[in-house]
């Protein structure tokens, strides 16, 4: 990921520099300003902005009836979005941290996911979860998972992992306006990464994007693991490896058309993600390069991934995750000899 | 309201005793004989429902049938006590309720027959779809009910559940949300005493549900379940006082599920037949049928009336299930998601491919 420096509000153009942290205050300021039906409520939202912050001065600037505090249960912040959706609302709902998550999970899972299919789409439900998620932070235990496997193997849920700071505004704000629930996961370790956002600018969910061009194999990443492989293709360009990058942006529904254009073009895959790999989002996305380009495959699909353990603890966490070493060695195993 | 004042009567609110003879209150009215007899017309339709129901599980008709047998008249009163604009949250067991809020019988019993989930607009009938997994509706009920303060519309919610569902982590919640943020939402205990097999006395060390509501800093009250005028009397209240902003209530009604959990269940395992007789003697029609008779509301001719309009839709019920229904197997694929996603247009191209070659294949 590029760093930029801050630079000075450039208002005509809406192009502006910020953090993903900022990028989502942002959007959630403008939604609450679009739609007097959206509400932002969770565990410290309110007088402190969140833990880290997202939700920076919204209560000051649209009331507490609009941004606010709500005991702590995960489960009843994310049921009563639900009775919220179906009586008119466009609640967004933040989860402190990926694991305290976990209390929700029944709603999420029994609720969320199926009261459109449940009712004959007489009831959708136009709710965003917010879940800051994954490690790289030195978070101790339940502060780093990466749980984006449970969510994606829920029919219902659209679940959405952007890595940069303008994919954070525009798809939070595509996530609030979408008709059907989003799961929104932020990948903490990039919030306070800067990046340039044009606040005019729209886009979709359910769209990957190739955001590095390259000849030689693809590398398939999101979210945390986006900054990775794009530092991964650059150490290889160095060595005369020219690899392409995507990035997967809405996990479910999953965008088959963009990345299996990009494998075929390369004919070689890696795809990159910090949670275990065991039946994961990693795993799934290899299956579906495996079926769906064998014929173009110059080699087996590559994953790195995280181990099969419990995330680990922050001193030990520069083991577990996966980096830009694994990765060009996993590039490395694609029979470069055929 | 000072703590006090939340903590319910201990004994249950009761305005017709079991014997049909009225209990005179200091606080709670009853309502008009004529208002009552409406009631037991109610009663006695939903009694042919619960019962011919359970005749349509036993033939098949019905993949399964919770039956509120014993409880007819906290369903009729939850329902009473709302206005057309209110909102209903039922569990399963609560069909007749939802039969009472004006969906079609035969639509009700749409997730129980088992040809989809939910077979009403819930918008259109003011009903949440029926929530199988225990207390969870209550705390989408709190939400609506706070979506409904944030517009200024004067809803009240009606939310349901049993005992067993007050030891699920949702009931403490929902019951904390809707206290804190002080919502119009009335929580309706029906304490059968049964969850599935588990009886009251392992689900709770309390001898009353409706004393936590104080814990929460709401009022509760316990009331008679089988009692239809002190029913309607505390919930009415209840209703009211949500309704004046006052925010929540707890209530808990003590009635019994006089039948088996479902068909599918034998209660005879774990409990006696003399202890299910003991609550027959206090059925919530026999009792008001006794005082509407002893007060000149009831005769002849419109038990009459009431037993052929129940006949009338249990004929209704056997004429809509006794019909064949061709399932839509594009319809598994058609609301998971407001606008469908390749994936899925794949996998029902890919079924459909398969039913039309079987289809083929049989007229060959």
């Amino acid at each position: 990921m590029t760093i930029l420096q801050e630079n000075p509000l450039q208002v005509d153009t809406g192009v502006e520099t910020l953090s993903m942290a900022a990028a989502l205050n942002r959007a959630l300021a403008d939604e609450l300003a679009a739609d007097d039906g959206v509400v932002v409520f969770g565990a410290d939202v309110g007088a402190l902005g969140g833990v880290f912050r997202i939700t920076d001065g919204l209560t000051a600037r649209f009331g507490e009836n609009r941004c606010f505090d709500t005991p702590v249960a995960e489960s009843a912040m994310v049921g009563t979005a639900v009775g919220m959706a179906m009586n008119g609302l466009r609640p967004v709902v933040e989860m402190q941290f990926d694991a305290f998550a976990y209390p929700a999970f029944e709603q999420v899972v029994s609720h969320v996911a199926k009261m459109g299919n449940r009712t004959r789409g007489a009831i959708r439900l136009p709710m965003v979860i917010r879940i800051p998620y994954a490690g790289g932070i030195g978070g101790v235990e339940h502060h780093c998972d990466s749980s984006e496997a449970y969510y994606v193997h829920t029919p219902g849920l659209t679940v959405v992992a952007p890595a940069t700071p303008q994919d954070a505004y525009s798809l939070l704000r595509e996530a609030i306006r979408f008709p059907d629930p989003v799961i929104f996961l932020e990948p903490k370790k990039l919030y306070w990464a800067k990046g340039q956002v044009d606040t005019s600018s729209t886009d979709e969910i359910g769209k990957a994007r190739v955001i590095r061009e390259g000849t030689d194999a693809t590398l398939v990443a999101y979210g945390t693991s986006v900054p990775i492989a794009l530092e991964a293709a650059e150490t290889a360009a160095a060595e005369g490896r020219s690899l392409q990058v995507v990035d997967v942006r809405t996990l479910s529904p999953y965008d088959d058309a963009t990345i299996d254009a990009a494998v075929r073009s390369t004919g070689r895959a890696v795809v990159i993600a910090e949670a275990p790999g065991f039946a994961s989002m990693a795993s799934e996305i290899a299956a579906r390069i495996s079926e769906r380009c064998f014929s173009w495959l110059e080699a087996p699909v590559r994953r790195v991934t995280g181990f099969d353990i419990p995330y680990a603890p922050p001193k030990l966490e520069h083991f577990y995750l996966p980096d830009v070493d694994r990765v060009l060695d996993a590039v490395d195993s694609l029979n470069w000899d055929n | 309201m000072s703590f006090s004042q939340l903590v319910p009567r201990n004994a249950p609110v009761q305005l017709i005793n079991a014997d049909g003879k009225a209990n005179s209150d200091d606080s709670y009215a009853t309502a008009s004989p004529a208002a009552l007899a409406e009631g037991y017309r109610s009663l006695v339709v939903s009694r042919r429902v619960n019962d011919q129901c359970n005749a349509l599980a036993r033939q098949g008709r019905l993949a399964v049938y919770p039956s509120s047998h014993g409880q007819e008249a906290c369903q009729v009163a939850a329902v009473s006590v709302l206005d057309d604009g209110d909102w209903l949250f039922p569990t399963y067991r609560d069909s007749v309720a939802v039969m009472l809020r004006g969906v079609a019988p035969a639509d009700a019993l749409t997730q129980m027959r088992g040809d989809w989930h939910c077979g009403y607009d819930p918008s259109e009938f003011r009903v949440a779809p029926q929530s199988t997994p225990l207390a969870t509706q209550l705390i989408h009920a709190v939400g609506f009910a706070h979506a409904a303060v944030f517009k200024g519309e004067p809803t009240v919610v009606m939310a349901l559940c049993g005992d067993g569902a007050t030891s699920e982590g949702d009931f403490h919640e929902a019951m904390n949300f809707a206290a804190v943020f002080h919502l119009p939402v009335v929580f309706f205990v029906q304490n059968n005493r049964f969850a599935i097999s588990v009886p009251f006395a392992k689900q709770s060390a309390a001898e009353s549900l409706a004393h936590k509501a104080a814990g929460y800093g709401m009022p509760g009250e316990q009331v008679d379940g089988n009692d239809l005028a002190a029913l309607l009397a505390v919930l009415g209240t209840a209703v009211k006082r949500a309704r004046a902003g006052e925010g929540p209530t707890l209530v808990e009604a003590h009635t019994y599920r006089m039948q088996a959990h479902t068909n599918a269940d034998d209660d005879t395992r774990y409990r006696d037949s003399e202890e299910v007789q003991e609550w027959v003697a206090r059925d919530p029609l026999a009792r008001l049928r006794k005082y509407l008779r002893s007060k000149n509301a009831l005769d002849d001719e419109k038990e009459t009336v009431f037993a052929a309009e129940a006949e009338e839709i249990a004929a209704t019920l056997r004429e809509a299930l006794n019909t064949d229904i061709r399932p839509d197997a594009g319809e598994l694929f058609r609301h998971v998601y407001a606008t469908s996603t390749p994936q899925l247009d794949e996998q029902w191209g890919s079924l459909r491919g398969e039913l039309e070659r079987s289809e083929d294949g049989a007229q060959s």
